[in-house]
């Protein structure tokens, strides 16, 4: 008895014990902090209660970082999930007629899910660079006026989501590509029968609803990514100009890791936690749902 | 072939050159000679192209020591994550003990946090033992694995009771059975995790940004914005080399099992 103990510990135990040390002390910890005002290096610290929340939410650089986030999901996810879509309707049409062509572009846009992003990051801001660039060259070709892209307060969010498209489209498309791969045939056939002939009453009669799942799957995957969004922030803008594209990863990293503002830096930590357990539950909800259509 | 396959060819194609686009930027003008990068009129391709811009970012800055260091920390993560999670998840499959099912809870809910939520917690913890700006530092936060442990467990499962009881019989200790039945009989699943442990691991910014100060333990990431900061704005075509150099290994490995490659990151959806 004593033995099979000695067995299960000797197997369980390093991995049982690097969990609660790496994942379940440190959310403990993280939340406990955030009710403080502890700063690294400190050697004491005083506890403020839903202060550092009231700060967040309160402050204008607070909520403008929680809006960021917000408009910035809000566009690379319809957006990505949209395009994701349509390319994997695409592929998954013309696999049949040019498997070879269907292969080398499903490969092309899967590319920038396994690119370093930061590396990617640094060749997008030459590629927007505003007088060595070549989009604001090929702007000028057509007579357009050059853009600050990465500069320009009002537009750097939104270059920044369209780069998040950029990275994450392939990503969906893959997810589309097996939820209709697993579409059995003979739902077509019987649409057939039912009078659905064309493209698109095939398409709303039988593709979106047997989709339906894998959509919402998509879409709680892309939005959980958006809101994680924090290299091409880095890379590209450090939140800036003038915090135009702070968002709350970024946010938490230079509260807690330039400032040393460790207290106000877990409480944003858990709204962010708090955002993407939100999510999940969405998520569960989901999947529940799922059972109802298979 | 009808007109709507053409036209989506063509618009998935037209898509397909703009997802190309930055990728075909930064290997052209890593390519390109000094006077073609700074020039009022750019073109999209190099016309004399040269490899001096390569030679420069090898001989003359320290892009070799962080492909090296990357190497170093996403062989270090994965090599922990696996001996500790292969025993791990074989007890779970295999093995009934007490506060199994309790294991097995935690290693879902751990699935549920990213590691930005654990980040301050384990900086001040390795500030206070003084282990920060170390490759300890960067390897140790990410061997507990719930999403190996998970992926591993599941594998696990599959293999039947009986070809275990046969392996008792036969003598083999249980750490025997997990690593000479249960690992090779897993290692389709264990490759889709490599493949997702090494590229997270290889393209992480957030917690090498953290961790370390260092330059000498930057990462590729990290030693790509070392890079770009230090320089003042004219060895763009340097910068250009040493970021397609840094992209390259996973292109690379990407294009040559894009199967495996496609089924480990994209498993990786299970995990947000």
């Amino acid at each position: 008895m004593l033995r099979r103990a000695v067995i299960d510990l000797v197997l369980v135990g390093p991995a049982a014990l690097a969990l609660v040390v790496f994942i379940f002390l440190p959310v403990a910890v993280v939340v406990v902090l955030s009710f403080t005002d502890y700063q690294f290096g400190a050697t004491r610290f005083e506890w403020v209660g839903l202060g550092n929340y009231a700060d967040l939410f309160g402050s204008r650089l607070g909520r403008n970082a929680l809006i960021n986030t917000l408009v910035y999901a809000a566009i690379v996810i319809p957006a990505s999930v949209g395009l994701g879509l349509l390319v994997a309707l695409g592929l998954h049409g013309i696999a049949h007629t040019v498997p070879r062509v269907s292969a080398v572009l499903r490969a092309v846009y899967f590319l920038p899910v396994a690119a370093t992003l930061v590396a990617m990051a640094v060749a997008w801001q030459m590629l927007l660079h505003p007088s060595l660039g070549l989009v604001n060259q090929w702007l000028a070709g057509l007579g357009l006026p050059s853009r600050q892209w990465l500069s320009d307060r009002g537009l750097v969010l939104y270059t920044l989501a369209a780069i998040g498209v950029w990275q994450s489209v392939g990503y969906n498309m893959v997810l589309f590509l097996a939820g209709l791969a697993a579409i059995p045939p003979t739902l077509y056939d019987a649409a057939a029968v039912d009078g659905a002939e064309g493209g698109w009453s095939r398409f709303w009669v039988v593709t979106w609803p047997m989709l339906g799942p894998t959509t919402l799957f998509v879409m709680i995957v892309t939005a959980a990514n958006a809101f994680r969004v924090f290299e091409t922030v880095a890379t590209m803008t450090q939140g800036g100009p003038a915090f135009a594209s702070d968002t709350i990863v970024y946010a938490l990293y230079r509260e807690g890791f330039v400032y040393f503002k460790a207290g106000y830096a877990s409480a944003i930590t858990v709204v962010f936690f708090a955002a993407l357990l939100l999510l999940t539950a969405i998520q569960i909800a989901v999947v529940e749902r799922r059972v109802h259509y298979r | 072939m009808r007109p709507a396959t053409i036209l989506s060819l063509g618009l998935i194609s037209l898509g397909a050159v703009i997802v190309m686009l930055p990728f075909v930027w930064m290997v052209s003008v890593s390519l390109k000679p000094r006077e073609e990068i700074f020039t009022p009129d750019v073109f999209l391709l190099p016309r004399q192209p040269t490899l001096s811009n390569y030679w420069t970012v090898l001989t003359e800055t320290d892009i070799t020591f962080y492909l090296l260091n990357g190497a170093i920390v996403t062989l270090g993560i994965l090599v922990l994550q696996i001996a500790i999670s292969v025993p791990c998840a074989f007890a779970l499959a295999h093995r009934r003990f007490a506060g199994r099912g309790l294991l097995f809870g935690a290693i879902v809910a751990a699935l549920l946090v990213p590691f930005h939520v654990t980040a301050i917690p384990i900086f001040l913890g390795f500030s206070q033992i003084g282990i920060l700006n170390t490759y300890t530092a960067l390897i140790v936060p990410f061997v507990a694995t719930a999403f190996g442990l998970f992926l591993l467990r599941q594998a696990f499962a599959q293999i039947p009771a009986e070809l275990i009881d046969a392996a008792r019989i036969d003598g083999m200790s249980e750490m025997g059975i997990a690593w000479r039945v249960a690992f090779p009989l897993g290692m389709p699943t264990v490759i889709a995790f490599a493949i997702f442990s090494v590229t997270a691991h290889w393209n992480d910014l957030f917690w090498p940004l953290i961790a370390t100060t260092d330059p000498g333990l930057a990462t590729p990431p990290r030693g790509i914005l070392y890079f770009r900061d230090q320089e003042s704005g004219d060895d763009i075509g340097p910068l250009m080399a040493g970021a397609t150099l840094v992209t390259a290994p996973l292109i690379l490995a990407f294009l040559l099992a894009q199967r495996r490659f496609t089924q480990g990151l994209a498993g990786a959806g299970i995990k947000r």
